[in-house]
């Protein structure tokens, strides 16, 4: 009896490694065939950079059918924890790496390299039943922080102000929370208010406020519909209102735009260069200002 | 010839015995990996800080209580929608409709439960949010209530099912003897087949629920997920955010062995806690049957 138990036991000792044998060749196996590919790479990060980052791909393999991109999403966040774990070739961010991601990058020795491909405006948006057409910075950090709770305050209708973010992991909810809620300041310590919808998608945050009348939200230039209305912001009350387009970002007067990274795994070499030298050529840019961001000035 | 025989039949046998214990394995690996991952938020945070009200992880606010009481409310509301449609739909099928009903709304039923979350969940963003706003004048449509009727709908197929078989098992003689006392049909049903089913009912219900608490994509889509703490019976009209929705939204981002990630594990942890004793509830309930049952038979 006891003897059969041993051998069973054995067994399955046996089988799992057997199972853990086949997963690890298995690993090997694909990182030998990604050396072999030299022209496949793997992209993903920014959700905001999502659509430019696949106009990119298609457009490039376009012209190029040798070459193999994959994009995905998921986040600034999510971008930058697969580049730390060497998941991916090329991290998309709307938000600079920050000092603790490089750290952890080092000690899986990962380096990662920054190299800003477009810039993009934060719009702030409102359904088009609100009459409300502009805002000072103060205002919206007010808005978001929930000391100002109806639209009447700020010459609306009387109704309650819903809020409407994209989730932490979000790149636009980091730039937005230092740069608008913060004002820039970085002793500020406040957060938003936690009756703040965190929606999972940018697409979810243009239907909430197509649909609500009451909602506020904010999301990249490039995702802005025409059936959501856009809010002129200004730095303070004196100042002038500005609209957020191409040449009020170029020409900084717009207060909320931001540099859109990518990041590579030490020095771009083979076909990441190739194809990074690409975004950056006229091409390239041609894509980031179809999609209603900024192109980089050269 | 027959020594070869032996050993294809000893591999078979053993192969088949791993099938059946691999189950406990991993159910056993599983609960390993969630306690060492999930425990050290002990460590990283203090017991306090970790049953506050503020949920915003990326500025170190762990409070998980919104996100445990969040995940109540909407089990509650789901369990209030879906119990008495449950029941009265597996009272129809198996007690009151004609053989035709029968056959159509079985399959149909079923095919509900087939539904993915994710259409569920698109369903309640365009067209249940918008209604939910405007019947009830609410500020958004994104709250426990959607949530939880969308759940619900995720419940019903397990407890009309279950109930359904739990009915059918009643002993014909029951109903014969109730009529035959001179007994309306609707009183036969009330007062005599719904208690005798009652152990398998309550079976039924509690499935139900332990399927609408692990529940994730549709409650991400369509509850607004702000981690506010519901104070009162109101809190069901008001957006909320869920264990489950907090950890899908948040794992990608997190980078592994942070304070952040053990945080989600913990949450796992209390998920599992939850559903473990739901489960439990649920056999206890389903034991005491077959005793009666037994009880009835001798």
């Amino acid at each position: 009896m006891n003897k059969r138990f041993i051998l069973q036991a054995g067994l399955f000792l046996l089988l799992t490694f057997v199972v853990m044998g086949c997963s690890s060749t298995n690993q090997s196996g694909t990182s030998q065939a990604d050396e072999i590919a030299s022209n496949s790479l793997q992209n993903k990060g920014s959700d905001t950079m999502v659509n430019l980052a696949l106009y990119w791909a298609e457009r490039y393999q376009g012209a190029h059918p040798e070459a193999r991109i994959s994009v995905t999403g998921g986040g600034s966040g999510t971008g930058i924890s697969a580049l730390i774990s060497n998941t991916v070739d090329i991290a998309n961010a709307s938000r600079a790496i920050k000092d603790e991601e490089i750290e952890q990058a080092n000690q899986n020795g990962v380096e990662p390299v920054e190299q800003i491909v477009a810039r993009d405006a934060i719009a702030v948006i409102v359904n088009p039943q609100n009459p409300v057409q502009r805002l000072t910075l103060q205002q919206v950090s007010d808005i978001y922080t929930r000391r100002v709770s109806n639209w009447k305050e700020l010459g609306g209708e009387d109704r309650p102000i819903v809020l409407l973010s994209r989730e932490t992991n979000s790149g636009t909810h980091v730039y937005f929370l230092e740069s608008v809620i913060r004002l820039g300041n970085d002793e500020d310590k406040t957060i938003f208010s936690a009756e703040t919808l965190l929606l999972p998608s940018s697409e979810g945050i243009i239907a909430e406020v197509r649909e609500n009348p009451n909602a506020i939200g904010y999301d990249g230039l490039g995702y802005i519909t025409p059936e959501v209305k856009v809010i002129a912001l200004a730095v303070e009350p004196g100042s002038e209102y500005i609209m957020p387009t191409i040449e009020t970002v170029n020409n900084n007067r717009y207060p909320i735009a931001r540099d859109l990274y990518i990041y590579t795994n030490g020095q771009p070499e083979g076909f990441v260069k190739t194809y990074i030298d690409w975004i950056l050529s006229s091409e390239g840019q041609l894509i980031v200002e179809e999609l209603g961001f900024v192109p980089v000035q050269p | 010839m027959a020594k070869k025989l032996k050993t294809s039949e000893l591999v078979i046998t053993r192969s088949i015995q791993f099938s059946g214990f691999s189950s406990i394995l991993f159910v056993l690996m599983i609960l390993y990996f969630l306690i060492s991952e999930g425990t050290p938020a002990l460590l990283d945070v203090p017991f306090s800080d970790l049953f506050s009200q503020r949920w915003y992880p990326i500025e170190s606010y762990y409070g998980i209580l919104p996100l445990i009481l969040g995940s109540l409310v909407v089990t509650l509301g789901a369990t209030l929608v879906a119990v008495p449609l449950g029941v009265l739909t597996a009272v129809y099928i198996a007690e009151i409709a004609p053989l035709w009903a029968r056959e159509i709304l079985k399959p149909l039923v079923e095919l509900l439960a087939g539904l993915p979350s994710v259409v569920l969940g698109f369903l309640g963003i365009l067209v249940l949010s918008p209604f939910l706003r405007d019947t009830f004048n609410l500020p958004t449509g994104l709250t426990a209530l959607t949530g939880s009727i969308l759940l619900g709908m995720i419940a019903i197929p397990t407890i009309v099912s279950i109930s359904e078989d739990a009915l059918k098992n009643v002993p014909e003689t029951y109903r014969h003897g109730s009529l035959a006392l001179g007994v309306t049909r609707w009183q036969t049903i009330w007062g005599v087949t719904l208690p005798a089913a009652r152990s398998g009912i309550l079976t039924a219900i509690m499935l139900g629920v332990g399927r609408t608490i692990g529940e994730t994509m549709t409650v991400m889509m369509v509850t607004g997920n702000a981690p506010v703490m519901p104070a009162s019976f109101n809190a069901l009209f008001l957006p909320i955010r869920t264990m489950t929705a907090t950890i899908a939204s948040e794992m990608g981002e997190v980078a592994a062995g942070s304070p952040h990630y053990h945080v989600l594990f913990f949450i796992g942890m209390v998920l599992f806690i939850f559903t473990l004793i739901v489960n439990i509830i649920a056999s206890n309930i389903s034991f005491k049957q077959t005793k009666r049952s037994e009880r009835i038979l001798s």
